[in-house]
């Protein structure tokens, strides 16, 4: 098939040059030159901010960061401010917030959902496909419709008539609490970690189920030991979408957690709302906040294409 | 469990981290080692089964810590969980397989259960309710999103965000996969355009803020630098009504052409190159073989491009939040739902406007969901 194909290739070539060459060279020269203006313009924003953040405050304030690039003059000043001084925290304080919040947050939902997803795929049970519709249509709800409600409870409970059935978590105003922000995530996660582990893990052949069932292990051997370990894939793809979703996330922040436990998003968003006074702060605070999910993104690429592309409807 | 949590917030937040996934993953052994064993025969097992199904909802109830109304939240509880152990006692594929099931159901169908469902009812419910709550408003709150001038503008700057964010990035994310298709250093070249999806909108809010910055004296931002350099006046971008939406979108479909362009390279890249041979054969330019070969093998991708990236831009919050929190008319339905419910405790117009913006994501995500169905091949 690839033989076949590479070698009409060759032969299309060959037509190419007699045919239509001077008007390919010419629209390619255009798309060429046009690839090129978009990725300048993708690229130079990024690249502002980051000189900036090397430049000394004063001069970030009075010129523009490309006049640093013929009259460089760079300090690390800002970083090491950045990692002291904030609005309302210290962002590197933030930014450990936002490793406490973010690591549980990704984990947690995963196996919760590879669970579910694992009695999905292979337990049958009356009103499966039923349930696991109802689990999937959840999706469609915006998490604005559950942000109210949810604090309000974290407070005060579930009371029916004057009856608690859910008490409160009792975290509120605590310092150091990260309950609620854990919580909300996981939850805001499992529709569609359910949805997309239960894919793939019902594509796992039956045989290799049935050989251990066979060979006498529970649901319980069989997940920990063949499913988990062949679901891998896509645990990896979701846990890294889902990451990055934490991390970079504001709005479940600004409901769900509140001084000390800020994460570095809010920490920079107030610090961007004090505004023009402290943009060496803000150049240096948003590389910081930017290095985990670029490592993490550089490292795994592979896996967070797969897990975007699952994950379009989050949110 | 509150008293587990408030112990934890007093632990230093690096250490919270093992501490809490510990936990967890002691009560998800629990839970797998019960499943493991709950369908074996035996009169030992038989009381296990009793035993957990009784006495875990009592367990789990204790430790939410429902200190006033206990003993009788548990007294049903452990009624019901006897139910249960009757009922998975008779069950058709011997006793024990209802418990296993709960065993792996339960804990993700709890949490959804109180943590979505009932809230999603709540918020539906007070959308109709006055703003403190205390009574029932009709559609006054609706009223108020279509006719107040913060609403209708949350409305409408919506509106302008979905229309325009979509198709622009996917005609950028498309241009650009098809220019770069099968040129050298094509991952490079994708990377940079796919990077600002790893940044949060927060980072990218802060780069574009650099970038719209307007000053006395010099300029530090490009855009009024270039202008000036011109001879123009700086402009004062993100409070140029009605254009400022405009520039906070541009932020939007700086991070999502991306995504559009990953997606859409992928699917180039599946189109036939026979299809694509054959025309070439035929003589068409690459303008039609583009247009009449390569845009109607990728449409079903283009059209889950498309319906993603509207959805983020009816959910968009965060830009708007770290650029002008709202200022100068430019406030968007999610955005404003935050602020109504923060600033004033108006739960009854918070709760509308998230009703609004649910009715408005719903078909797109059906129709979404429909086409990655067809699709099918792209997970």
């Amino acid at each position: 098939m690839s033989t076949v194909s590479d070698s009409s290739r060759r032969l299309l070539k060959a037509t190419e040059k007699t045919g239509g060459k001077l008007r390919k060279a010419s629209s390619s020269r255009i798309a060429t030159a046009a690839a090129f203006l978009i990725a300048a313009i993708w690229t130079i924003p990024t690249f502002g901010l980051f000189v900036s953040s090397f430049r000394e405050a004063n001069d970030i304030k009075t010129t523009g960061w490309w006049t640093a690039l013929s009259n460089p003059s760079f300090t690390l000043e800002n970083y090491a401010q950045a990692f002291v001084s904030g609005d309302s925290l210290p962002l590197s304080k933030a930014f450990l917030n936002s490793l406490v919040i973010t690591i549980p947050a990704a984990i947690i939902p995963i196996i919760i959902a590879s669970l579910a997803a694992y009695a999905f795929a292979w337990i049958n049970f009356k009103g499966r496909n039923t349930l696991f519709i109802l689990v999937f249509a959840l999706q469609i709800v915006p998490i604005q419709m559950a942000l109210v409600p949810m604090l309000q409870m974290f407070s005060d409970g579930v009371k029916i008539g004057g009856l608690y059935i859910l008490p409160g978590l009792g975290v509120n105003g605590l310092d150091g609490a990260y309950a609620k922000v854990w919580i909300a995530h996981t939850i805001f996660a499992l529709p569609l970690a359910i949805f997309m582990l239960h894919n793939f893990i019902s594509e796992i052949p039956e045989e290799v189920i049935e050989a251990a069932r066979v060979d006498g292990a529970g649901h319980g051997t069989i997940f920990t030991r063949i499913v988990l370990p062949l679901a891998t894939p896509a645990i990896a793809s979701f846990g890294i979408f889902q990451f990055l979703w934490v991390w970079n996330d504001l709005l479940v922040a600004t409901v769900f957690t509140s001084g000390g436990e800020l994460p570095i998003t809010k920490a920079l968003q107030d610090l961007s709302g004090s505004y023009g006074q402290s943009w060496e702060l803000l150049t240096a605070g948003a590389f910081i906040s930017m290095i985990i999910p670029l490592v993490v993104f550089f490292a795994l690429q592979r896996f967070f294409v797969r897990g975007l592309l699952a994950g379009a409807s989050k949110g | 469990m509150s008293d587990f949590f408030q112990w934890l917030a007093g632990l230093s937040p690096l250490l919270q981290i093992p501490v809490i996934l510990l936990s967890f993953a002691v009560v998800i052994g629990l839970v797998l080692a019960f499943v493991e064993v709950s369908t074996n025969r035996g009169r030992g097992f038989a009381i296990l089964r009793l035993l957990a199904s009784v006495l875990v909802p009592v367990v789990i109830l204790l430790l939410l810590g429902l200190y006033a109304s206990v003993m009788w939240v548990a007294a049903v509880a452990a009624v019901l969980g006897l139910a249960v152990y009757f009922y998975d006692r008779r069950s058709r594929s011997g006793a024990g397989t209802f418990l296993q099931l709960t065993g792996f159901l339960a804990p993700a169908m709890i949490l959804l259960a109180i943590g979505l469902i009932y809230p999603t009812i709540r918020t539906a419910i007070s959308a109709f309710m006055t703003n403190d709550g205390s009574g029932f408003a009709g559609l006054a709150n609706f009223a108020w999103v279509f006719t107040s001038p913060d609403g209708l503008t949350a409305l409408l700057n919506t509106l302008v965000w979905v229309l325009v964010a979509p198709v622009v990035s996917t005609i950028i994310g498309l241009a650009y996969a098809a220019f770069i298709d099968k040129s050298r250093g094509e991952k490079f070249f994708k990377l940079l355009v796919f990077m600002p999806m790893a940044i949060s909108f927060v980072g990218a809010s802060i780069i574009f803020k650099f970038f719209y910055d307007v000053r006395q004296g010099e300029q530090i931002g490009v855009l009024n630098a270039i202008i000036t350099a011109f001879g123009a006046k700086p402009v004062d971008w993100l409070g140029l009504e009605p254009w400022n939406t405009l520039f906070l979108v541009i932020i939007l479909i700086w991070t999502q052409a991306g995504f559009a362009m990953v997606i859409l390279s992928a699917a180039i890249k599946a189109v036939p190159a026979e299809q694509l041979e054959a025309a070439a054969l035929d003589g068409t330019t690459p303008w039609q073989s583009f247009m009449n070969v390569t845009l109607p093998g990728i449409r079903s991708s283009v059209i889950v491009v498309l319906t993603t990236i509207s959805i983020a831009s009816l959910k968009v919050y965060d830009i708007v939040s770290s650029m002008t929190g709202g200022r100068s008319e430019t406030t968007v339905l999610a955005y404003e739902m935050v602020r109504q419910f923060q600033l004033g405790s108006r739960t009854g117009y918070s709760s509308a406007l998230a009703v609004v913006l649910f009715v408005l994501v719903l078909p797109i995500i059906i129709y979404n969901v429909r086409q990655q169905k067809k699709q099918g091949g792209t997970r």
